[in-house]
């Protein structure tokens, strides 16, 4: 049977909801699926992590220098770990972290990595976008550890209900290149982009940053949505980068997507095209956007989605 | 300090991609290529360390067909002091593209190692990482501004919910995101001065390093395409329709 070692995404307190979508990816591998939690007193992630439906055992690597997530350090944990453990598979979320992480692991395994993975299709098979999600290339992989990242939005959460042993494991030396100075996390009473039910995201129709708040915050507020927005809107400085859906930014698939002024460029559709329903309002009857939309509303946003926001 | 940046020709950013009809790759027959938009923005990286005087020289590296030399060449017009082609005909994977880089680093001894994120082509996002693993050195990916201190350098991140910053000793590689700079055009003057500064170029066969490939690509495809839906007239019908057909809200 695979053994196989999903590593948990955290932040010493609270297990990223990501992670769920990661085990079920493993699920689908067919084995036996530990979590790694490494960080410094996050004994709680780890309670977290034990609770998750089909985990065999959580092991947790509490040092001072996992703290900050670093690479460097975890890396090398992992690899200790997938050697020591006998590890065919390592999983991680395609998240800033996550892909931050696993190519570090894969190079100082000498295996090669499969980046991004939307479908699992067993024996090594594995789909994955490329070109900016406009190319779905199907590759199989014989490594004797398969390294991969995998699309959060493309799977399921795994459920609730497991009773998972928690395992302690002795933490890798530490490496000492590197530090976190520090973290600048946008606040925000919303829900997280990656994750949210629904979403309302902004182009660069909107004209400037202080209308994109006057117009798409209330919206928002009524649908209880997380905000984005388009490439274009981000370097236009409407909203900070990480607003941004598409290819180069986050890809989400929310229940409901409000695209609100967005043409609709190929990178962008490639962030959010498996969201399961779209709504586009934009004033260009040609936009692209109305291509994908389910529902597409040619009217100016100024005064349509005041109007929506009363109406809702 | 000098600087080492590898860039990749790829298929410009704004042609339209296709598959061809078989299956077996991506048709890139008549299509424009380019230097890869994220090691473009490594490039104007390095140039602007060199002009505000951190850098002392900035060589900029390609493994690819002997057209890679024009990206090379791109490069060099923007203000890279030399560059080096590693030729090959077959696409390499990220870790032996990593491999070669090792090689190079070995070969030039740079303190600093700036790649773009990911190439637009295969989307991996591995190589820079990769390469840090190799030589041990740490990494500053996905960075939205560097700021070298002393033996150390400063890099804030691009990361999920906002900015982080790390403090990396030297030598390390950083991987650029896409506002940590706005890159220049090259000048006509410029470009034509590009064409006298030296570009070495040799068989990446040379190194000695195995470059097999490990993946299999088994199957190129189109994406399933999305049904488009209605147009709705008014604000109403949609409310509608969201409430009564798709169950959204």
């Amino acid at each position: 049977m695979m053994k196989i070692l999903v590593v948990a995404e955290h932040d010493n307190q609270q297990l990223n909801a990501v992670t769920l979508n990661v085990v079920e990816a493993a699920t689908r591998l067919g084995g036996e699926i530990d979590i790694l939690v490494a960080g410094e007193g996050c004994q709680t992630v780890a309670e977290q992590a034990a609770a998750v439906a089909s985990v065999n055992r959580v092991l947790l690597a509490d040092a001072a220098h996992y703290a900050g997530q670093l690479a460097e350090e975890l890396a090398l944990l992992v690899v200790e770990t997938v050697q020591q453990g006998g590890y065919q598979a390592v999983l991680a979320p395609s998240s800033t972290s996550g892909k931050n992480l696993t190519p570090r692991v894969a190079a100082l395994l000498d295996v090669a990595q499969v980046s991004d993975v939307i479908e699992i299709k067993g024996g090594g098979s594995y789909v994955r976008p490329i070109y900016a999600g406009n190319v779905m290339l199907t590759v199989e992989s014989a490594e004797p550890v398969q390294v991969l990242t995998v699309r959060p939005t493309a799977f399921d959460a795994a459920a609730q209900g497991g009773s998972a042993e928690i395992v302690s494991v002795t933490a890798s030396a530490s490496v000492g290149v590197s530090a976190l100075v520090g973290r600048e996390l946008s606040k925000s009473d919303r829900p997280e982009l990656g994750s949210a039910d629904v979403v309302v995201s902004g182009g660069r129709g909107l004209g400037d940053g202080d209308k994109y708040r006057q117009v798409l915050e209330p919206l928002a507020d009524k649908l209880g949505a997380a905000l984005g927005a388009s490439r274009a809107a981000v370097d236009a400085g409407f909203v900070p980068n990480d607003y941004q859906v598409g290819q180069t930014g986050k890809i989400v698939a929310p229940q409901l997507y409000v695209a609100v002024g967005i043409s609709g460029a190929i990178q962008h559709l490639a962030g959010m095209s498996d969201s399961k329903v779209i709504v586009a309002i934009n004033k260009d009857a040609d936009a692209p956007i109305f291509q994908i939309a389910d529902y597409g509303l040619e009217a100016d946003l100024f005064e349509a989605v005041p109007e929506l926001t009363r109406q809702l | 300090m000098k600087v080492l940046v590898p860039v990749k020709r790829v298929i410009d950013y704004n042609v339209k991609v296709r598959v061809k009809s078989d299956g077996t790759g991506v048709d890139l027959n008549n299509v424009k290529m380019a230097i890869n938009p994220f090691d473009e923005i490594a490039v104007e990286e390095a140039v602007r360390l060199k002009e505000a005087g951190t850098a002392t020289e900035v060589v900029v590296v390609s493994i690819g067909p002997k057209a890679s030399q024009e990206v090379l060449r791109t490069a060099l017009a923007v203000g890279a002091d030399r560059a080096i082609h590693l030729e090959s005909d077959v696409d390499l994977e990220p870790l032996a593209v990593a491999k070669c880089l090792k090689q190079v680093v070995a070969d030039e001894q740079p303190q600093l190692v700036i790649c773009g994120k990911q190439a637009i082509d295969d989307d991996s996002n591995q190589t820079g990482q990769m390469l840090a693993a190799l030589l041990g050195w740490p990494q500053g990916t996905f960075a939205s501004e560097v700021t070298p201190e002393g033996n150390a350098i400063k890099v804030t991140r691009e990361i999920d919910g906002g900015l982080e910053t790390l403090q990396l000793n030297l030598p390390a590689v950083v991987t650029s995101d896409l506002r940590l700079n706005e890159p220049r055009y090259a000048s006509l003057p410029n470009i034509m001065k590009a064409k006298k500064k030296p570009l070495d170029s040799r068989p990446v066969t040379e190194l000695g390093i195995d470059v097999a490939t490990r993946l299999k690509a088994v199957n190129y495809a189109p994406p399933a395409a999305r049904k488009g839906g209605i147009k709705v007239e008014n604000v109403a019908e949609l409310i509608e329709k969201l409430r009564q057909e798709a169950r959204v809200i």
